[in-house]
């Protein structure tokens, strides 16, 4: 059976889930922000499998402006992580509650 | 050989991913940090496999190259040795397992009721001068306020990590 556009989207979808496991049961910032980043990049692969199997290279621009805006948001995320760090000692979520009822 | 090579890759990514979610071995962040370098290498082979060159190339230099190298200055900076020893709590772990479950089986269904179906084989090359072309005539607006976008996240990242004058 030749590879096609159902295998992409598998290897997506099993990594968006790695992801979202990982924003949810992870409790370290930086961690949970890792974990964003791995949903990032699995839709990335879907969009350009999409993009591949469907004559369009549309798919594919949209790829580049969403590593373009990953690479900003890394950027300001880490820094309001840094910012938060020295504020209050402290990368893990639990104790990050001060907005909690 | 493509079939392989995909297998091979894909195998890569998803296990590589798997250990910077919950590495058996190590809680260090900068475990996962390395393994996240590894996820996103075994990624851009895997556009190179759909023939998106280009990107393929771009996610090296922007993703493992710079994100990955920022994160592990945030991680030098913060000192987690404390994080190190807090383990992963049982409910959250169930919880997260639940949801990833879920979401799997939505993205199972979903896609079969809407017939998503590919048509015939693959022609659509992602070389750098045919996204070049589109990106400068079709795309050229957003492609300038992307950099403002940059700019502002250049802006935005020193302002926050400045120290506050006391």
């Amino acid at each position: 059976m030749t590879v096609g556009l159902a295998h992409y989207l598998t290897v997506s979808v099993v990594l968006f889930c790695l992801g979202l496991l990982g924003v949810i049961a992870r409790r370290n910032v930086v961690i949970v922000y890792m974990a964003l980043e791995l949903m990032l990049n699995a839709t990335n692969l879907a969009l350009v499998a999409f993009s591949r199997f469907n004559h369009n290279l549309e798919g594919q621009v949209m790829v580049f402006f969403i590593i373009t805006v990953a690479a900003a948001e890394v950027a300001v995320g880490l820094a309001l992580i840094v910012a938060l760090y020295r504020k209050r000692q402290t990368a893990h979520v639990e104790d990050l509650a001060s907005m909690r009822l | 050989m493509q079939d392989i090579l995909f297998y091979v890759f894909a195998a890569l990514t998803l296990v590589c991913g798997f250990l910077v979610v919950a590495n058996p071995i190590s809680r260090s962040p900068v475990t996962s940090a390395l393994f996240l370098v590894l996820t996103i290498v075994s990624l851009s082979g895997l556009f190179v496999l759909l023939h998106a060159f280009f990107l393929a190339a771009v996610q090296i230099v922007v993703y493992a190259g710079a994100a990955l190298v920022l994160f592990l200055f945030v991680i030098m900076m913060l000192d987690l040795k404390a994080e190190e020893r807090r383990r992963i709590t049982r409910l959250g772990l169930i919880g997260g397992g639940l949801v990833a479950v879920a979401m799997a089986w939505l993205f199972r269904v979903v896609p079969r009721e809407a017939a998503l179906v590919a048509s015939g084989p693959a022609h659509v090359e992602g070389s750098t001068p045919a996204l070049g072309a589109l990106l400068f005539t079709q795309y050229l607006l957003p492609f300038e306020a992307i950099s403002l976008v940059l700019v502002a996240g250049m802006v935005g990242a020193i302002l926050l990590s400045r120290k506050e004058p006391s």
